[in-house]
């Protein structure tokens, strides 16, 4: 069982929230001309790291915020978690 | 090599089993080959066997990081089957049903292909319409198909749960009579063993870890046991894509999540063939050795640990126990995990790549032992040929950016929630 820190409610288990997959996948701007690749790029493509990840969760049975996590995909460990609009590093 | 059969097993048996012939070999590796294989899993012993035997090509090598069998081919649920409802994933897997009838005989090594039958259970009357339409289209591509209404899912697994005031019903089932199931062991054994004979050289306990690139063109691999020469390569490691992607600076549509099964205590033969009861998470069968063998979802984050979570577990056999409840009174044996590469579109992709004479297979998410001959196969074919077959021809890498999916499932890009 995982243990998550929401930043809003503290550590709660992980049946309280559901998965959002890769954090550091960048949108293209709204409104400008996007190439195909670039959109092929933000849709499909991912680096899927061994090791440290930053993902999104959200605590679905909680606050239903969602917020960043940065989590080790080996061990499972979880480092830190951040508000959305915080960068984790 | 020595000819399995009843008549060498007396022999043998009669020298008390010391004068076997050892099943594969352990060679040091040359300094150069026509083609690497990267993965010693079903795939990739597939392809070497398939390069030998189809296009004469015995100079290859499979280079594994660990032991043949040792990453997912030996960790599966080992369910064959061609249910599928895609032009170009009906015809490669029914092609794949093909080899899979007459691999025993072929490889000379009892893979126990067993073909018993599936049932996908349906519990409302849109899921009984959405299984006609799919049955339907399985069998314009010639693939045996049944719609079962409750009475007949109740005459072949009478010890589900049939009450009506559950949460999930049985309605009936789409049934494919030719599905089974095969030891998957076996499966890569008796492939490693013949592809062995034909002078492939099986390289164990060594690890790719990079490449070498020269205007464009694959040149070589380094590994733990120093750089090897190739002009082709072929990368077919599974769970572990991600990881040699980048170190060729590739992103790909692939994410890696863990898959946990478990099997219970052996019990007398019970269930015949395959279950899946899809609305609970839950898929079943017994084997040979009398144990319950199941499974369902993904852990649901990214994830290289060969080794899941205990909710997982839990949610899974709560699936179970709803349609089976006698599973209540059995005892758990073991529970494992494998790392599977989840495409974008839950199909795999076997294609060439940007660079010259590198070719990649991978994506095969949860379900690629079934494909493990049809796999080789084709990308046997698409290496020594240097171009994709007919078969991998919609497997392509570029499906993605150009719109041609292969969503089976219509699941879109959470590749965790398939
Ligand atoms: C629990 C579970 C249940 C499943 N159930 C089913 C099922 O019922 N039906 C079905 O069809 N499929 C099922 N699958 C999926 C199936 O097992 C896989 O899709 C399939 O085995 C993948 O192909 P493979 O056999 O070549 O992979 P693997 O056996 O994983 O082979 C890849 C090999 O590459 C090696 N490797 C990785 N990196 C390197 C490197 N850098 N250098 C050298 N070697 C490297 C690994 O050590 C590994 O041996 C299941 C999987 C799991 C985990
Ligand atoms: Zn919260």
């Amino acid at each position: 069982m995982l243990h998550i820190k929401c930043p809003y409610c503290g550590i709660r288990s992980q049946k309280e929230f559901a998965y959002g997959g890769d954090a550091t996948v960048k949108r293209p701007k709204l409104n400008s001309e996007v190439s195909d690749k670039e959109w092929d790029d933000f849709v499909y493509m991912r680096k899927s790291p061994r090791g440290k990840h930053t993902e999104l969760w959200h605590h679905i049975s909680g606050c239903r915020q969602w917020f960043k996590a940065q989590r080790d995909t080996v061990t499972h460990e979880i480092f830190k978690t951040a508000k959305i609009n915080e960068e984790i590093k | 090599m020595q000819k399995y059969s009843v008549f060498s097993l007396i022999k043998n048996s009669l020298s008390g089993h010391r004068n076997w012939d050892v099943a594969w070999k352990d060679p040091t590796p040359k300094k150069e080959y026509e083609v690497i294989i990267i993965g010693g899993g079903g795939h990739g012993l597939a392809t070497a066997y398939y390069l030998a035997k189809e296009h004469k090509i015995t100079n290859v090598a499979i280079i594994e990081k660990g032991w043949i069998g040792g990453g997912n081919v030996g960790r599966n649920t080992t369910i064959i089957r061609s249910n599928f409802m895609y032009d170009a994933n009906a015809r490669f897997n029914e092609f794949g049903m093909n080899l899979w009838r007459n691999l025993s005989q072929e490889l000379n090594f009892n893979v126990m292909f067993s073909p018993r039958g599936i049932i996908n259970l349906a519990h409302s009357d849109a899921q009984m319409n959405a299984y006609a339409r799919r049955g339907n289209s399985m069998r314009l591509n010639g693939i045996d198909a049944v719609l079962l209404n409750r009475e007949e899912v109740k005459k072949i697994i009478p010890q589900a749960d049939f009450s009506e005031d559950v949460r999930f019903p049985i309605f009936g089932g789409l049934m494919q009579p030719s599905a089974g199931t095969a030891r998957h062991d076996g499966v890569a054994w008796g492939y490693a063993r013949q592809a062995d004979a034909m002078g492939v050289d099986i390289i164990q306990h060594c690890e790719v870890t990079g490449f070498d690139i020269q205007q464009g063109k694959i040149t070589g691999v380094r590994t733990s046991k120093g750089n090897i020469k190739s002009k082709k390569v072929g990368i077919c490691v599974a769970g572990s894509t991600n990881i040699l992607a980048e170190k060729l600076n590739m992103s790909l549509p692939i994410e890696t999540h863990v898959l946990q099964a478990c099997v219970s205590e052996p019990i007398k033969p019970l269930l015949d063939g395959v279950v899946t009861f899809g609305a609970g998470h839950f898929y079943i069968s017994q084997s040979d050795k009398g144990e319950m063998v199941m499974g369902g979802d993904l852990d649901g984050y990214n994830s290289y640990a060969q080794r899941g979570n205990l909710p997982t577990i839990q949610h899974v056999l709560t699936g179970g126990l709803a349609v089976f409840p006698f599973l209540s009174r059995l005892k758990m044996l073991r529970t494992w995990g494998g790392i599977m590469d989840m495409s974008m579109d839950g199909s795999p992709i076997i294609d060439k790549t940007h660079i010259e004479g590198l070719y990649l297979n991978c994506g095969w998410c949860y379900g690629g032992f079934k494909s493990t001959p049809v796999s080789g196969w084709t990308f046997a074919h698409t290496i020594a040929q240097d171009r994709v077959h007919e078969l991998n021809s919609e497997l392509s890498l570029n499906r993605f950016s150009t719109g041609h999916l292969l969503d089976e499932k219509g699941i879109g890009t959470k590749t965790w929630i398939g």
